[in-house]
């Protein structure tokens, strides 16, 4: 029923109970009891096997969001199968390595596997999800666990910097992500995958169509460590090996892959996705491999080589997708498709053999203390095991029979010949760069496999230099690449079967139309005659020999390109820059000082509410209906100008308080004439009191003093009054020629029949709207309590009674 | 009359607004008190005027009465501005005797980095 979302939840659900085992258990290291997980989940998935061969597709939907169509759909294909028996089988293996890698006693166990397993989650809920919106949720949630895993020594600097790094570029990826799959839903009208791909024939000319596609090709390409977001990747290697080997060479980079590889049906057949996945695809092998060359840490090798061997599995999967160009009935359309074919295939056999050669880095480094290969050298005869594990490995990376990389290379070969003679998408000129370019970063890559076996493994043992006596590691560290390496070589003799149930389901995910056409047989044979394809692999082979014996003196090469240009620093000089640019900017303008502040305020009023006013057309000044002046009111209104005016050069500050009071009782006047009875007396009664209470505080406040102000900011200061005083009357005198309706007063004019009282203004406060008044009283009651604490409040400097003094 | 008190209503929101912009905490204060009369002010005249109606109160029994909901309005902004400005006064006075300035250039607060 709902096995498959069990199948997702089951890892987190564990993880759950993991730090409880780990405390109540010390005497068992916390692995074992993992181990239980992906290996079942990995039988359980294979026994699905049969059911995907047989060109069927598996899917349980439980309802999540529905009101916004967001349902935790799990959907299982011949794609989602490959992932995720890569995702289990690999990490029952690494979970196995890493039971003998980590110690029982020195690490924290509890969080590693916490981690782990909620990685190994979200990486199936990444490769089952067919809706969007969770496909997103996971993927995020991917982010964080590698995060987490990355940064597990977190009292060493370096793995703190490669967490954040890695969050950085993988998170921003993901949000471009997200925006590109809102667009796409949004243009679809549906958040399940299947369906857009059933029905986005409709939608290729729409003009959200593109942008969608590089929105989550950016999510891909920096989860996958494409060029030029790669360099997250050489950091990442900071964490446990067991990390590298699973998270940062078998599933999580190839996550972007699968993505991809999903949306090919989507998006393929259009020329931007073509060129951008190619080209990028291309470059990114080529510097990767380039740059693998030059590094003397094994790890960071192994980074920039599975970030070339991703760029070839990117290329692949962007030439494939030229095949959706041409109608299922044309034959080119098979023949380039065989692209695709070949990047499942690869994907599979990179991370069976890169799984093994990170653990066979973990192990050198785990017996002799280091991985620098410039201390490293004549282990062949000290771990005889490691030393085959890392051949097959090795030589598979480069792409040797008999190894399961030799055959997938002829394909990629095969694939990138074919481009040559595409005819579209104006590709005539350039096709011929594709193999070229791909022959060259496939020399260099078996530059760099000769240099990780022979500069580990051959050459003088150098025991001064290590900081452990170099032995043989224990069986059990062994057993995990043991079986990768066999799986290695086992692909290699029985391709078929793998081929057969395995990567045709996947390729009919990828490229759906092709099988329902049922044009699509692919067979893998190693030995196809004498072909260009084989030629090339023999070029490889006696460049790449030549080459490395002349390693010496091509190395300038890299001196060239001077560090500081590097992505790195480019990486981090930005966002240093963008650290210190930032702060220098909110400095700028926070300056903690309020006048300033004021002023942003005033002038932001004054903007908007004239800008507002222009625009709608609202300025009216319509002095027709005005009331005529009496004698008194412009007498009064004279007056009560000119004390305004004289208050901000008021000399003292006694002045200042008086001229004040002399306002609010001219108020008090005109709400005489106004006939406001009540508000006349309050007025004068709080004026009174106010003005008293300013004569208070002259007894603490020091004096007035002049406004030592410079003329520039006077004037400003002038001006913003100026401004912000016009405003008010130019608004007021709008508003009188603009009325709209007539007052409601007329209803409280019932005030007698409805409320029994005389005084309108009274029942409206104690009676119509009381509630007003009732909160006002509050008002005053806390300003009352306010002022009460203030005073009493006993001062934090020696908590001396501020009464007292 | 309405524009000569709209004209009012913005001479006291202008002199308001400069006292505001002032360093003086004193200065701000009272500034903010000016600010309230032109805001009660303003109420009142948006009420609109007539010549012959009487004050609200129905003991009059006029024709017609001044209208008594903007002077609600203004009985209830008087007396919550007497509050804070009771309460600000009280905290000028504080902020003073701690800290021995009102200038409020001065009053800067602490940097986080310090």
């Amino acid at each position: 029923m709902y096995t498959l979302n069990l199948a997702i939840l089951i890892p987190f659900i564990v993880a759950l109970f993991i730090p409880y085992l780990y405390r109540r258990l010390p005497g068992v290291h916390t692995g074992w009891f993992v181990l239980v997980v992906p290996a079942a989940l990995f039988v359980l998935l294979a026994s699905y096997i049969p059911t995907v061969a047989g060109g069927e597709t598996v899917l349980s939907e439980l309802p999540w969001i529905p009101s916004l169509g967001i349902n935790f759909t799990a959907y299982l294909d011949g794609l989602s199968l490959i992932l995720a028996l890569l995702i289990t089988g690999v990490g029952s293996l690494v979970v196995l390595y890493s039971i003998y890698y980590l110690s029982k006693e020195r690490e924290s166990l509890g969080h590693f596997y916490v981690y782990l397993l909620m990685f190994m989650g979200a990486m199936l809920g990444v490769v089952f999800s067919d809706n969007l919106m969770v496909l997103y949720l996971f993927w995020e949630l991917t982010s964080i666990s590698s995060f987490l895993l990355i940064a597990y020594w977190y009292h060493r600097r370096q793995s703190r910097y490669g967490a954040q790094k890695s969050m950085l570029i993988t998170v921003t990826g993901g949000i471009g992500m997200l925006a590109g799959f809102i667009m796409l839903s949004r243009m679809t009208g549906t958040f399940s995958i299947r369906e857009i791909v059933a029905n986005i024939g409709q939608y290729t000319d729409h003009t959200l169509f593109v942008p969608a596609m590089l929105l989550i090709l950016l999510g891909a390409f920096t989860k996958s460590a494409q060029f030029p977001f790669h360099i997250w990747l050489p950091d990442a290697m900071e964490a446990p090996t067991p990390v590298s080997a699973y998270l940062h060479s078998a599933t999580m980079v190839k996550a972007g892959i699968y993505l991809v590889a999903r949306f090919t049906p989507v998006f393929g057949g259009d020329a931007v996705w073509f060129w951008v996945v190619s080209i990028v695809g291309i470059v990114t092998l080529f510097w990767g491999s380039f740059t693998a060359i030059r590094q003397t840490d094994l790890k960071a090798l192994l980074a920039y080589s599975t970030i070339s061997q991703l760029g070839l599995i990117m290329s692949l999967l962007g030439i494939g997708s030229a095949a959706l160009y041409f109608d299922v009935a044309d034959e080119n359309s098979v023949y380039f498709s065989l692209a695709v074919f070949a990047a499942l295939f690869h994907l599979v056999n990179h991370s069976t053999f890169k799984g093994a050669l990170f653990m066979v880095v973990g192990i050198v480094d785990h017996e002799t203390g280091t991985r620098d290969i410039r201390k490293l050298g004549g282990l062949m005869t000290i771990m005889p095991i490691t030393f085959t594990l890392a051949v097959i490995g090795s030589f598979s990376m480069a792409g040797l029979p008999p190894f399961n990389g030799f055959l997938s290379k002829e394909m990629f070969f095969t694939s990138l010949l074919r481009v040559t003679e595409l005819s579209f998408f104006s590709i005539e000129t350039w096709g011929l760069l594709f193999p070229i370019i791909a022959w060259i970063a496939s020399v260099l890559t078996f530059v760099y496999c000769l240099i990780l076996v022979f500069k580990t493994f051959f050459g003088k043992y150098q025991p001064e230099k290590l900081e452990k006596e170099a032995h043989e590691a224990p069986m059990g560290m062994l057993i995990s690449p043991v079986i990768l390496a066999s799986l290695v070589v086992a692909f290699f003799f029985f391709p078929n079967i793998l081929g057969e149930y395995i990567l045709e389901p996947a390729y009919g995910a990828v490229m759906p139309t092709f099988v329902e056409a049922n044009v699509f047989e692919h067979s893998i044979y190693a030995w196809h005659g004498f072909n260009t394809e084989l030629m090339m692999t023999l070029g490889v082979v006696g460049f790449g020999i030549v080459l490395y014996r002349l390693l010496p003196s091509w190395k300038w090469i890299y001196a060239i390109f001077p560090a500081k240009l590097s992505l790195d620093s480019l990486y981090n000089h930005s966002l240093l820059t963008l650290e210190r640019k930032s702060t220098s900017i909110t400095n700028r303008y926070m300056t903690g000082n309020m006048y300033h502040y004021m002023v942003y305020i005033l002038i932001t009023i004054i903007a908007v509410v004239t800008a507002v006013f222009a625009y709608t057309g609202a300025f009216a000044i319509d002095t027709s209906n005005d009331a005529p002046i009496s004698i008194y009111e412009g007498f009064i209104a004279v007056v009560m100008a000119v004390t305004a005016l004289s208050i901000p050069f008021a000399k003292s500050r006694l002045t200042g308080i008086l001229l004040n009071g002399v306002l609010g009782y001219l108020l008090a006047l005109f709400f005489v004439f106004f006939r406001a009875p009540d508000l006349a007396l309050t007025q004068l009664v709080i004026e009174t009191v106010s003005a008293s209470l300013f004569l208070l505080c002259f007894y603490f406040l020091p004096e007035w003093e002049k406004e030592k102000r410079r003329p520039k900011v006077k004037m400003l200061n002038v001006f913003i009054a100026l401004a912000v005083g016009t405003l008010v009357t130019t608004i007021a005198l709008s508003v009188q020629s603009n009325r709209l309706f007539d007052s409601i007063s007329a209803f409280y004019e019932n005030a007698y029949e409805l409320a029994g009282a005389q005084n309108i203004v009274n029942a409206i406060l104690g009676d119509f709207r009381a509630f007003d008044t009732m909160l006002e009283v509050v008002v005053l009651l806390i300003a009352g309590l306010g002022v009460y604490v203030l005073i009493k409040l006993k001062s934090n400097k020696g908590g001396r009674d501020v009464e007292g003094e | 009359m309405e524009t000569m008190m709209s004209v009012l209503v913005g001479i006291l929101v202008t002199v308001a607004t400069y006292l505001i912009l002032s360093k003086s905490l004193l200065r701000v204060i009272l500034g903010t008190a000016i600010m309230s009369h032109a805001v009660h002010l303003l109420i009142m005249i948006m009420g609109g005027f007539s010549r012959d109606s009487s004050a609200p109160l129905l003991g009059e029994e006029a024709a017609s009465y001044t209208d008594a909901l903007p002077q609600a309005l203004i009985l209830t902004a008087i007396v919550i501005s007497f509050g804070v400005t009771a309460f600000f006064l009280v905290l000028a006075y504080r902020t003073y005797k701690e800290l021995k300035t009102d200038d409020l250039t001065k009053l800067r607060g602490h940097d986080d980095n310090e």
